[in-house]
């Protein structure tokens, strides 16, 4: 791999994509539809805005046709410091999609100097989504959430995508993925404005727990194996993961009051 | 017919090695050192906006002295090269010696094959995994594509002989605040004292983040040569 320096006017400027096309080393598009036996799914996100900005939350199952393929996947990804994405659909072209739009988001930050605004980040995976687009049509469909700490603004915004890469802002939760339906009516009913990060945890665990309840593609809180959904807060501070253990504690409170405790 | 006139190759690259030798003399120096918690990169640069000093990776940085859009272009090149290979095969497989190797094989080219060698010295630094720092690397590349493997400490720039006696030899690698004195006074000189409106610190640093590489602010930079 020799270094890559460039001509002024063939200089490819601080976008990662176009770099790799001018190397001849952009993936290649898969030709041709393919069962859904045949790759993996994966399936339910939140994304939810509280008083100290955003959290990401999605549970762990990944599916091929109607075997569980995946008991630990992760679909919830820090993009950079500020912001993160949480994937549903086609897990291969998904995580690969995360993985080059963090790169995208970290480059661009070297090159220039300055991170992109959020409104910019958002902008850019939508025109990934847009690229995906015809794999969508062969079925691999990638529908992310991408959610970030506006630090010009000092608040969380949180985007919802379609197949075409509309971006759509929402106000104040969004969902994606087969159980959608059902964790989007939790939180709906659920949400208060100003949530705290207990109670917008709180809020996140319900809303998966209902949805692995409704949709066989959901999985639920794993104790056996100690597996939970995947939970992160974006605030001023950057990106956090909530600890496994805070998340086990959180769902048996949780099966508690359920059984009426 | 016009004949051109014999040149003896080693009159030809004396030319260029001079050249270049005093297009880098033109601009200020830089220090960098191993202190005990990573590396640090301190360059006299009254802009906070052109810098000398960036990030390439997770555990590497950059530095150049002499022309600034020559050795920016080296700096975006370092950032592509990186990525790119990051991207192909693991971050983990990102190393500073490769791309000091690919820094010195272009200069190297630019300077035996171009009209004009690139009046640049630039450093890559990288920090190792190893808590005491055995793994901690300083490349220092010349304009010629010439690599030198740094120990402890390294001066890029004009007037290096008198900034590198100022700057002494370290025995063990310092801590950040005392290493910084000891450069900012190297750099400045017996006539001046040099404040943190005229540096630019950054540093490599060891702790829990995937991305080691942080900038150090006026207030932050005083505080240390306190």
């Amino acid at each position: 791999m020799n270094l890559p320096l460039f001509s002024v006017q063939d200089d490819p400027g601080p976008d990662f994509n176009r770099l790799l096309a001018s190397r001849g080393d952009a993936p290649s598009p898969i030709d041709g539809a393919l069962d859904p036996h045949d790759y993996r799914h994966g399936t339910t996100c939140v994304a939810i805005r509280f008083a100290d900005g955003v959290l990401l939350a999605g549970d762990r199952r990944a599916t091929t046709g109607n075997l569980i393929s995946h008991r630990t996947l992760e679909k919830v990804f820090p993009a950079d410091r500020h912001s993160g994405v949480a994937i549903a659909g086609a897990a291969g072209p998904a995580i690969e999609m995360v993985k080059l739009f963090q790169l995208q988001l970290e480059h661009y930050e070297k090159v220039e100097g300055t991170a992109l605004s959020l409104e910019g980040k958002a902008n850019q995976l939508s025109q990934m989504i847009r690229g995906n687009l015809p794999m969508a049509m062969q079925g691999m469909v990638v529908v992310p959430i991408f959610a970030g700490f506006d630090l010009s603004r000092g608040e969380g915004r949180l985007y919802e995508f379609d197949i075409t890469g509309g971006r759509y802002e929402e106000a104040d939760h969004a969902s994606t993925g087969s159980g959608s339906v059902h964790a989007g009516t939790v939180v709906k009913l659920g949400y208060r404005q100003g949530m705290d990060t207990a109670a917008v945890t709180d809020l996140a665990i319900e809303a998966l727990f209902e949805a692995a309840d409704e949709d066989s593609a959901t999985g639920g809180p794993d104790p056996i194996r100690g597996i939970y959904p995947i939970v992160a807060t974006i605030t001023a501070g950057g990106y956090t993961r909530i600890s496994d253990d805070d998340l086990a504690a959180r769902t048996q409170t949780l099966i508690a009051r359920r059984q009426g405790n | 017919m016009n004949m051109p006139f014999y040149v003896a190759p080693e009159q030809v690259m004396k030319d260029r090695a001079d050249y270049a030798r005093k297009g880098i003399a033109r601009g200020r120096s830089l220090v960098g050192f191993r202190f005990d918690n990573g590396v640090a990169i301190c360059a006299e640069n009254t802009s906070s906006t052109l810098r000398k000093v960036s990030e390439i990776y997770d555990r590497i940085a950059f530095a150049g002295v002499g022309k600034y859009n020559e050795f920016d272009q080296l700096r975006i090149a370092g950032v592509r090269h990186a990525d790119m290979k990051g991207y192909s095969f693991s971050r983990e497989d990102v190393d500073a010696r490769s791309l000091a190797n690919q820094y010195a094989q272009s200069l190297g080219q630019i300077f035996t094959h171009e009209m004009k060698p690139m009046e640049v010295e630039i450093l890559v630094a990288e920090i190792g995994h190893a808590a005491d720092g055995s793994g901690d690397q300083l490349f220092h590349i010349l304009y010629d594509g010439t690599v030198i493997d740094e120990d402890m400490s390294v001066v890029l720039g004009g007037e290096t002989e008198a900034i590198a006696e100022r700057l002494g030899t370290f025995e063990q690698p310092p801590t950040l605040a005392d290493g910084l004195r000891q450069a900012v006074v190297a750099l400045g000189g017996p006539e001046r004292a040099l404040t943190a409106d005229a540096l630019e610190v950054a540093v490599l640093e060891r702790g829990d983040h995937r991305r080691t590489f942080r900038r150090l602010d006026d207030p932050e930079i005083t505080e240390l040569l306190a």
